[in-house]
């Protein structure tokens, strides 16, 4: 996946989501050894420092985690990368719920939307 | 202690104020940009920093030295316009680069160069404008400097050669050093500062990190910019 930004959040918290999402979708694997700070900067096209302060963040967060030499490594706490699954699905129905209310949508409708829409999907997907 | 540290710097050409009691000061390991429309004083507080000219008023340090030949060892320049002999092929080049500079890493220009299959035989009036922008930067990037002052390293290439001048950037990365890169193409280059100085009819305006500009304002510090210096 490459890297995308848009223009009016910091740099350093998209990042973090960028890389989140590579954890909970298994781009990146538990326990993986990340490449290094210039590497990942290079990659992505953005300053060493922000990519750093990207990187300290998560580990605060316990989603990455140093070892003095060996580099920067993905948690290995299954637990814990569940929980960041969730907590980034949580999000999206936060956002998601918003914008139905914003074009007027009660819950039990919205309901009834999603439900009509998922079939849909397992239609297709059951065609392919 | 700071790379670059000015205070009350001014230049005067005849009656013409350039910059006008600019004070400011750059940290280790930061990738600074210098922003500012044109004539607002980038390229004068540029050839100050570097020691080609000399302040009317006011003083400046390069890793805690005045202007002189310690200082001028500590800075790679690359200007805004060619000036290398075009003559000269890319190995006399390095052989240049090599005499004048006891910084000089001859094998990472080696590594640049071979990455863009450049060959050291190629001339210089052989290239296309692009590509001796491309040299001059990896010439000027392979020296271990403590200070990089690239003005407008990428005024004139295509989006392609832009993305390698900025990757060349980023991966030369050193927490020692810091870069300052003057432009007006604020768009291409925004990623990868650290931090922004908006400068005006020789006066700064303000200095901000990217990230703080995105934060406070909402918008990104090419936004920002085309608010500032509104026509």
């Amino acid at each position: 996946m490459a890297w995308q930004f848009r223009n009016d959040i910091p740099i350093y918290t998209q990042l973090i989501a960028q890389i989140q999402q590579k954890i909970v979708s298994g781009a990146l694997l538990p326990g993986e050894r990340l490449p290094s700070v210039r590497d990942l900067a290079a990659e992505a096209g953005v300053n060493p420092n922000t990519m750093q302060r990207a990187l300290m963040e998560m580990e605060r967060e316990e989603l990455v985690y140093s070892q003095r030499t060996a580099g920067r490594f993905v948690t290995e706490d299954g637990p814990r990368i569940s929980k960041l699954r969730e907590d980034l699905a949580r999000n999206r129905v936060k956002d998601f719920l918003e914008g139905m209310y914003h074009l007027g949508f009660q819950m039990d409708e919205i309901l009834t939307f999603v439900k009509l829409e998922g079939e849909k999907g397992n239609h297709e997907h059951s065609g392919m | 202690m700071n790379i670059l540290e000015c205070k009350g710097l001014t230049k005067r050409f005849g009656a013409m104020t350039a910059l006008d009691g600019v004070s400011f000061g750059i940290e280790p390991g930061r990738i600074v940009g210098l922003l500012g429309p044109n004539g607002s004083g980038k390229t004068t507080l540029i050839k100050l920093a570097n020691g080609l000219l000399v302040p009317t008023a006011g003083e400046l340090w390069v890793g805690g030295r005045s202007p002189g030949k310690e200082s001028h060892a500590m800075v790679s320049y690359l200007p805004e316009r060619t000036s290398l002999p075009l003559w000269m092929t890319v190995k006399q080049l390095q052989d240049f680069y090599e005499d004048f500079y006891t910084d000089f890493d001859r094998k990472r220009s080696e590594e640049m160069l071979d990455r863009l299959e450049i060959s050291p035989k190629q001339r210089m009036k052989q290239m296309s404008k692009g590509t001796r922008e491309k040299v001059q930067l990896i010439l000027a990037m392979s020296r271990q400097a403590k200070l990089y002052l690239l003005d407008e390293p990428i005024g004139g290439v295509d989006p392609a050669a832009r993305d390698y001048i900025l990757d060349t950037i980023i991966r030369n990365y050193n927490p020692e050093a810091s870069v300052i890169i003057s432009t007006h193409l604020i768009a291409d280059v925004e990623k990868i500062l650290d931090e922004v100085i908006f400068i005006d009819r020789g006066q700064i305006l303000f200095q901000s990190t990217v990230d703080a500009i995105r934060e406070e304002k909402g918008m990104s510090v090419d936004a920002l910019f085309r608010e500032v210096y509104k026509c």
